[in-house]
């Protein structure tokens, strides 16, 4: 079977290739200006540490930024008069595979000035972290998790850093990395003997309770006014 | 831009009525001394399987007698990978996967992801596709929220608006099964179109559902909102503050509950809701109390968008005139002999994207519903393809909301958050 008829099946076995095109060398970051007054500012403020930056599908402003200053840069982004990007959206990862870094990729909102921005950041490849914006944003405690789960990503100082999605002693890798084959690292006599011999007063028991407890208590907020409703009834 | 208050007197305080006199309420706390027993603490585990987690959900629960000191909501029992899997499909095989995730709403789901694909690559669909998708996305948001209040009021022991919810969402499921031969695995849209034109009767039929509609709204409303014992297991449970929400990352009714006047189609208006006339429901204590009547008031709102956009539904095509996204006709493809290969090539090869990441966000059932997609040069499957899943955020929250209360408050604010298993699973 050549290459051509393969279908996208056929390669359930191996990682996916994404895409049957040729592959262009695209340039890493691009480097188009962007008009966008908050790109424009970080550009200023930040100097090289803004690696590139793009208007993607018409209208998306797109910032690539280095992983090292990630957390001046997010807590500049939520605490600037004129930015205020008080909603974190989504954090996610994406893995080109073919020896690209991975990168962390943040969807941020501005509910005051409904603005919204991409910061994307690119990683080095070993050791694979990245300081965590949970401190920031509580919203991204579970979607770092995620990535975490998804993809290895490590993330420094984050409160609770468990798999979330899949099992705690999942241990065939990271899912959603290319490398990653569709049907799972193990053969199937293998997922199902670990599957059967799964000890399941673990997944009950007092431990796991305790290990929630104390990452809730480390991840109290500073922020907000709780109780400023929660008196009233 | 149309804000709305929903402003309901009822009073507030337990011991008075709507119109103020004092009332007997079953829900009176009675002041009798805790009695001094040596208590330890217990842990419980509500779920998997039980149907007040509404899904495949398990809630670890550390309880000091019946308070809640800390609750850990643990997930992934449906993980399918969707994302992996659509790593392996051409953009138009993933419709089929959006469906299975939020199976409440499926046709917002087949919508955004679709829409966020359109963005990428620089389609404009028709007017007439632009206004059948608003129609489907409304009626799906009722189909949701119709739903969540039925099970909702079942979690607090009122049986009958279950009922009647069911009894309306039958109608929605009939008018599903119309249009795409299914009741919940829609997947009605295609890149650069729908599936199909709505058939013939459907939108007479929608028009009899929305005449009808508003009065089964109006009866449960009148079972549940001035329902004393429905207000005694809602007002100021499970309350946030605006400020928190934000940073909790709550979107949808469960944000708006809280006074932030968040919604997608009003700050990032797509397909033109910008032009329909509604107003966005929004609370103020931010509690379940609330929750409920934002639900309540979009449901009508929704009615009225849905009116709008069917005295405005134009004629003309409703896929892209351009060959290489859009299909032939069946009768061509099976009679001539240039379609069939059209479509033996768009089928077997898909559609060419350029390279490039694109983020769609539409305001879904549940919340803020992202469809994030990076594709390659050329390439015809997508390298990365995210869903930014309401559900899942608003569910992270369940911790900060329910420590310090009861149990049976627990499940009352799990169900107010309005989760779908299947898409925070993925």
């Amino acid at each position: 079977m050549t290459e051509e008829t393969m279908s996208a099946f056929d390669g359930i076995d191996e990682g996916p290739l994404p895409s049957d095109a040729a592959r262009a060398s695209a340039p890493r970051f691009p480097a188009s200006q962007s008009a966008d007054p908050t790109i424009v500012a970080l550009g200023e403020r930040f100097g090289e540490r803004i690696l590139g930056q793009r208007v993607s599908a018409g209208d998306q402003h797109v910032v690539w930024i280095d992983s090292g200053a990630i957390l001046e840069v997010m807590t500049w982004l939520k605490e600037d008069a004129r930015q205020a990007f008080d909603m974190m959206s989504d954090v996610t990862g994406i893995d080109y595979g073919q020896g690209r870094p991975v990168e962390v990729v943040y969807q941020m909102y501005s509910t005051r000035h409904k603005h919204a921005l991409r910061v994307r950041c690119p990683l080095d490849t070993d050791p694979l972290e990245i300081d965590s914006v949970a401190v920031l944003w509580r919203s991204a405690n579970w979607l770092e998790r995620e990535v975490y789960d998804m993809f290895g990503v490590a993330f420094r100082g984050h409160p609770d850093l468990r798999r979330i999605l899949m099992p705690i002693d999942y241990a065939e890798g990271h899912p959603l990395r290319k490398d990653f084959p569709l049907r799972g690292r193990f053969s199937r006599a293998e997922q199902t003997r670990r599957a059967l011999n799964q000890d399941v007063d673990r997944f009950y028991s007092e431990e796991i309770l305790a290990q929630g407890r104390e990452a809730q208590e480390a991840a109290r907020p500073e922020i907000g006014t709780r109780g400023a409703n929660e008196g009233e009834v | 831009m149309a804000r709305k208050t929903v402003e309901i007197p009822v009073g507030r305080n337990p011991e008075m009525g709507v119109d103020g006199r004092p009332v007997a309420s079953p829900l009176q706390p009675f002041d009798i001394p805790e009695p001094e027993f040596g208590t330890e603490r217990m842990l419980i585990n509500i779920g998997p399987q039980h149907p007040a987690t509404h899904g495949v959900l398990r809630l670890v629960c550390e309880l000091d007698g019946e308070t809640v000191t800390s609750v850990i909501p643990d997930i992934g029992y449906l993980h399918s990978s969707f994302e992996k899997l659509g790593e392996y499909r051409t953009w138009n095989q993933i419709v089929t996967l959006t469906d299975r995730m939020d199976y409440l709403a499926p046709l917002i789901y087949n919508c955004a992801y679709v829409m966020s694909v359109e963005k990428l690559m620089g389609i404009e669909v028709t007017e007439r596709c632009k206004v059948v998708r608003v129609i489907l996305m409304e009626m799906d948001r009722i189909f949701g929220h119709l739903l969540w209040l039925g099970t909702t009021a079942i979690d607090v022991g009122a049986f009958t608006p279950f009922l009647y919810a069911f009894q309306e969402r039958e109608n929605i499921y009939q008018l599903h099964e119309k249009l795409t031969g299914a009741r919940i695995t829609t997947s009605a849209t295609r890149v650069g179109g729908m599936m199909a034109d709505l058939p013939e009767g459907w939108t007479e039929q929608l028009r009899t559902f929305l005449r009808k509609f508003p009065d089964t709204l109006a009866e449960i409303d009148r079972l549940l909102t001035r329902n004393q014992i429905h207000i005694g297991r809602t007002q100021g449970v499970g309350a946030i503050s605006a400020e928190d929400a934000i940073n909790y990352g709550f979107t949808g009714p469960n944000l708006r509950a809280t006074g932030v006047d968040y919604d997608v189609r009003k700050d990032r208006p797509y397909y033109d809701y910008e032009t329909y006339d509604f107003e966005i429901p929004i609370g103020r204590h931010g509690d379940c109390y609330d929750r409920y009547l934002c639900r309540m008031e979009e449901m009508r709102q929704s009615v009225r968008i849905l009116h709008q956009a069917l005295d405005r539904l134009p004629g003309g095509p409703i896929n892209v005139d351009d060959p290489s996204i859009s299909l032939p006709s069946k009768t061509d493809a099976m009679s001539d002999m240039e379609s069939m290969i059209h479509h033996f090539k768009l089928i077997t090869e898909g559609i060419p994207a350029p390279e490039g990441d694109c983020y769609y966000a539409v305001e879904g059932s549940k919340g803020e519903l992202g469809m994030y997609v990076v594709a390659e040069e050329g390439g015809t499957k997508p390298v990365r393809w995210r869903i930014r899943p309401p559900s899942f955020v608003n569910l992270s929250v369940i911790p900060k909301l329910a420590e310090g209360h009861m149990v049976a408050d627990l499940i009352m604010i799990n169900a107010s958050l309005d989760i779908v298993l299947g898409e925070i699973d993925r």
